[in-house]
């Protein structure tokens, strides 16, 4: 098995509607990986592109739409989606295309233009659920991750207060990232006073509904040392998903991240996750998801994140930074391009390039995870410097 | 690459236009238990999971959610390729090269029928911007690369009419084909026009199925399995989703990834080196613009070939023995399964009243259909 | 390298709603007109006609012995076939809930102008194996006073109203 390291990276500014057709947007991102580490797309075998439901950008086969954009011009170009955990999965996939000796280069790209849904993206959620049990019941998205916040927090008898301290956090964190849609400096009675959307969970616990791309450029070893001095190695990834069934299963814990997180550190040789890992970005659509994936990917015991968020322990300074990007909350969720996006924050901090949001101490070792579908997919990756 | 990766199991429900009796779960799930009990493995014995789905022919958004309960799937490594099925044999095939696992499995499904606005659905492929607004249908696409393709190579009408007749026979002793029939080419020329110089009965019509299929590195290949068939080569490519760059005459993209393949398997003169192919038949014409691209023919060769018998079961190089998409019925994402599945049969000596005699090599072509230009091919050895 | 605001500021241009919906952007508008007739099978076929005689199936796997609600051909965790249908009770308990102030598409709903809110639940029906839930509607309570593990019964529509679907249960409502 070759050793596939990420050697460029690119990513838009997220913002609530662009101007730009989700084409451009992926070129845009697509250019700056290239430009990043002076390749051209002559140097590239290979495209996968990453993006969750054609119904956000309106277009059916939207791979195929979005193809020329994302640099695959008559290329060897694979779509692959999980729903939310398209974007973390999206690395996976461009490594086999690398790992198994098929290609030594291999454009990532992630792309989501959620705008283009109308009047509310949210409406295109109904049809994600099951179209006899479910959907005559009109659920949506945010119930169901209610659902699992409430089961989350009366399983561990967490308060939604301490929850809110993820919001604070990681709104503060996104005032440093370029890109960031909704950066802000607010207090934990800010997110308990915004608007109910669906008990538990208020307008503040959530991301916002984004258009946006990003894209890394992978090379096998050899090309890797000849492109940059400082490759960012991907060592793990994993991948997972639990039962379409997802009314009968216990959602205080997310048995489909400890899944996936076993088999990248496996294949990465962490054994002591909570110790041998420096940074992490866990997806965090939500305020509870971080904690809840801090649990699931083992850097936290079970029951116990909340105590460590309130201790100061997953702030930027603290013993292991999660979301030092702002994560979804701050920097914004156009859903693949999201997850890429926390990826590229791992990728920036390990090679010591993330400017004001650098985390101290020199991190060499960082996990990213990203979560989706019927609360049900778990996609991980570890990377290395 | 070291490793060899062999076919170790097939299984499929078969294709017939509707299947009101099942949905699509346990559709799947059917073809799965033919192709573990084929490949002699469990879900617990399977490294990883490959599923092909596309969000409006599903009627889901994020379909890949429904993707492991119907695969022993759960909690363990599988994700969708929204593609063709030999996008995700592709995947599978990688993931085994990179030490996922020594056991992949790619599955693909269509329950076309139950999406009963599948023209409105295709022009919802189209670029939103520059091309839906003019409300063009799926099969005017078809027919201007019709014209294109026959203008410059010379092929006739009567040329795909023979595709038509010879695919739709050959369906009619293929147990698993749902569109089987006896016709003449005055019969197909003269169907109702759709987009001239596209008629009724150059078009495939849609079908239910699904496809499941066990992938496993050499060893194990060799300790499961009687009757490895060996992957020899595997290529996909896109080339323009845009229709005002495209090349209309030639298929590009099944070019690319026929070289992709070829490369890989060692083989320089398709025609001499391989024995017999399927090849994606959406539309009777493609069946001959996909054989030029696969250098099987030289351009404008593919017509008078067919004219003179040279694919049928008893020729030169047949071609579509299963009956094809005209005479199986088109799968969309399933369509590369279907074409897989029958060369496996061939190469095992078990496609029945079709079978041809002595080959080792086939090759599988598929494209995903109007709008796009994205084609894959594998080439498969005994 | 550092990905800096320069950089990223020529890649997107924002725009506001009221640019689009007020003609100052151009826009495209597509509606897809997209129909779908979905078969059930035989496993969720039977579900939908028993709720219509008033009444919830469910299927036991032979080889975990899981009742299993929603019913289904093939027990996704054993992966085998499953064995015979049983009936189960139409009561059972709240797992988790919510207490929704927006409707599926996003739209917020007018709580003070006395709009109940959205209670959706995960009901573990009682008779199958635990932790079997099914998604549904809590009615006739105070969204407040809902409680884990709180003992709940479906209202049915009148026979003559039901017509084989989920909905054939109005909701869920408390029981001592």
């Amino acid at each position: 098995m070759r050793r596939v390291a990420i050697v460029g990276a690119g990513l838009t500014k997220f913002y609530r509607n662009t101007q730009e057709t989700p084409k451009e947007l992926a070129y845009e991102a697509t250019k700056m990986a290239l430009d990043s580490c002076e390749m051209k797309l002559s140097d590239i075998d290979c495209v996968v592109h990453g993006t969750a439901p054609d119904a956000f950008d309106g277009v059916h086969m939207k791979g195929e739409y979005l193809s020329d954009g994302s640099g695959a011009f008559r290329k060897p170009y694979m779509r692959h989606f999980v729903g939310g955990g398209t974007g973390v999965l999206s690395p996976a996939h461009g490594w086999f295309h690398v790992a198994s000796g098929m290609f030594d280069t291999c454009l990532v790209v992630a792309e989501e233009k959620m705008s283009c849904a109308y009047p509310h993206p949210a409406g295109a959620f109904i049809t994600i659920f099951d179209h006899t049990t479910e959907q005559a019941l009109y659920p949506t998205l945010i119930y169901i991750f209610a659902i699992e916040m409430n089961r989350f927090m009366t399983t561990h008898g967490y308060r939604k207060e301490d929850i809110a301290l993820v919001a604070v956090k990681n709104k503060k964190n996104a005032m440093d990232h370029p890109s960031a849609q909704l950066p802000a400096e607010i207090t934990v009675q800010d997110v308990l006073n915004s608007e109910i959307m669906a008990w538990p969970v208020n307008r503040l616990d959530i991301s916002p509904t984004s258009d946006g791309a990003a894209c890394i450029i992978l090379a096998a070893e050899h090309v890797a040392r000849r492109v940059t001095e400082k490759p960012i190695w991907l060592d793990g990834v994993g991948w997972s998903l639990d039962t379409a069934y997802w009314c009968t299963r216990d959602l205080y814990y997310p048995d489909y991240l400890e899944v996936a997180a076993r088999q990248a550190y496996k294949m990465a040789g962490i054994k002591e996750p909570s110790k041998e890992i420096h940074i992490a970005e866990p997806y965090d659509p939500f305020t509870y998801k971080e904690l809840h994936h801090i649990e699931g990917l083992m850097l936290a015991p079970r029951g116990k994140s909340v105590q460590m968020l309130v201790d100061g322990h997953f702030n930027r300074d603290g013993n292991l930074p999660t979301s030092p990007s702002g994560g979804l909350l701050g920097v914004g969720n156009p859903i693949a391009a999201a997850g890429l996006m926390k990826v590229i924050e791992l990728y920036l901090q390990l090679k010591g390039t993330a400017g004001k949001r650098q985390v101290p101490g020199n991190p060499t070792c960082g996990v990213a995870n990203a979560w989706g579908d019927l609360m049900q997919v778990g996609t991980v990756v570890v990377l290395r410097s | 690459m070291s490793k060899r990766v062999a076919i170790i199991g097939i299984g499929t429900t078969g294709f017939r236009a509707t299947t009101p009796d099942v949905s699509y779960r346990e559709l799947t799930y059917e073809a799965a238990m033919k192709a573990y009990l084929d490949a002699g493995v469990e879900p617990k014995d399977i490294g990883s999971f490959v599923a092909t789905s596309e969000d409006f022919l599903e009627g889901y958004s994020i379909s890949d959610e429904y993707s492991p309960d119907q695969l022993g799937a759960v909690l363990r490594p599988i994700y969708t390729v929204p593609g063709d099925f030999i996008h995700s044999l592709a995947s599978a095939y990688m993931m085994i090269l990179s030490g996922v696992g020594p056991i992949s499995v790619a599955q693909g499904l269509s329950k076309a029928s139950n999406m009963l606005t599948l023209s409105e659905m295709v022009t919802f492929g189209m670029d939103p911007i520059y091309n839906r607004p003019l409300k063009e249908s799926p099969h005017a696409v078809a027919g201007l690369e019709m014209a294109r393709f026959l203008y410059e190579t010379g092929t006739t009408r009567e040329q795909c009419a023979k595709v038509v007749v010879k695919n739709r026979k050959n369906a009619l002793n293929n147990p698993y084909a749902g569109h089987g029939v006896l016709v003449n080419p005055d019969y197909v020329l003269n169907s109702e026009v759709i987009s001239y110089p596209l008629t009724q009965m150059d078009i495939s019509p849609h079908s239910d199925g699904a496809v499941v299929v066990v992938l496993a590195e050499e060893e194990a290949a060799k300790a499961l399995c009687d009757k490895p068939i060996w992957i020899r080569g595997i290529g996909w490519c896109s080339d323009t989703p845009g229709l005002e760059t495209r090349n209309w005459a030639e298929a590009i993209y099944a070019q690319m990834a026929a070289e992709m393949a070829y490369k890989m398997a060692g083989i320089r003169y398709p025609r001499k080196e391989i024995d017999f192919a399927e090849i994606n038949d959406e539309f009777s014409y493609k069946e001959l613009q996909h054989l030029e691209a696969m250098r099987v023919c030289k351009k404008g060769e593919a017509g008078p070939l067919t004219e003179i018998g040279g694919t049928e079961i008893t020729g030169e190089f047949p071609v579509n023995t299963s009956g094809g998409c005209l005479g199986v019925g088109n799968l969309y994402e399933l369509n590369g399964g279907h074409k897989v599945f029958e060369v496996v049969q061939q190469l095992r000596g078990e496609a029945g009243k079709n079978q041809l005699k002595n080959v080792t090599t086939g090759l599988a072509q598929s494209w995903r259909g109007i709008p796009t230009t994205t084609g894959t091919v594998v080439i498969l050895s005994n | 390298m550092e990905i800096t605001k320069k950089m990223v500021e020529k890649t997107a241009t924002k725009l506001t709603a009221e640019e689009i919906l007020e003609g100052k952007v151009l826009s495209v508008k597509w509606e897809p007109k997209l129909k779908y007739a979905w078969d059930n099978g035989p496993a969720i076929g039977r579900y939908l006609a028993e709720l219509k005689n008033g009444k919830i199936i469910a299927k036991k796997c032979d080889k975990c012995h899981r009742i299993m609600i929603p019913p289904r051909m093939f027990c996704e965790l054993c992966w085998v076939p499953s064995g015979e249908w049983v009936y189960v009770k139409d009561t059972g308990i709240v797992n988790t809930w919510i207490i929704g102030h927006v409707d599926w598409k996003a739209k917020r709903l007018d709580i003070k102008g006395g709009v109940r809110p959205i209670t959706l639940s995960i009901i573990e029906i009682d008779g199958a194996s635990k932790g079997m839930g099914i998604l549904h509607h809590l009615g006739e309570v105070d969204p407040w006073k809902i409680h884990r593990g709180m003992k709940v019964k479906a209202v049915w529509k009148p026979p003559e109203e039901r017509t084989g679907s989920i909905t054939d249960i109005k909701y869920f409502k408390p029981v001592k």
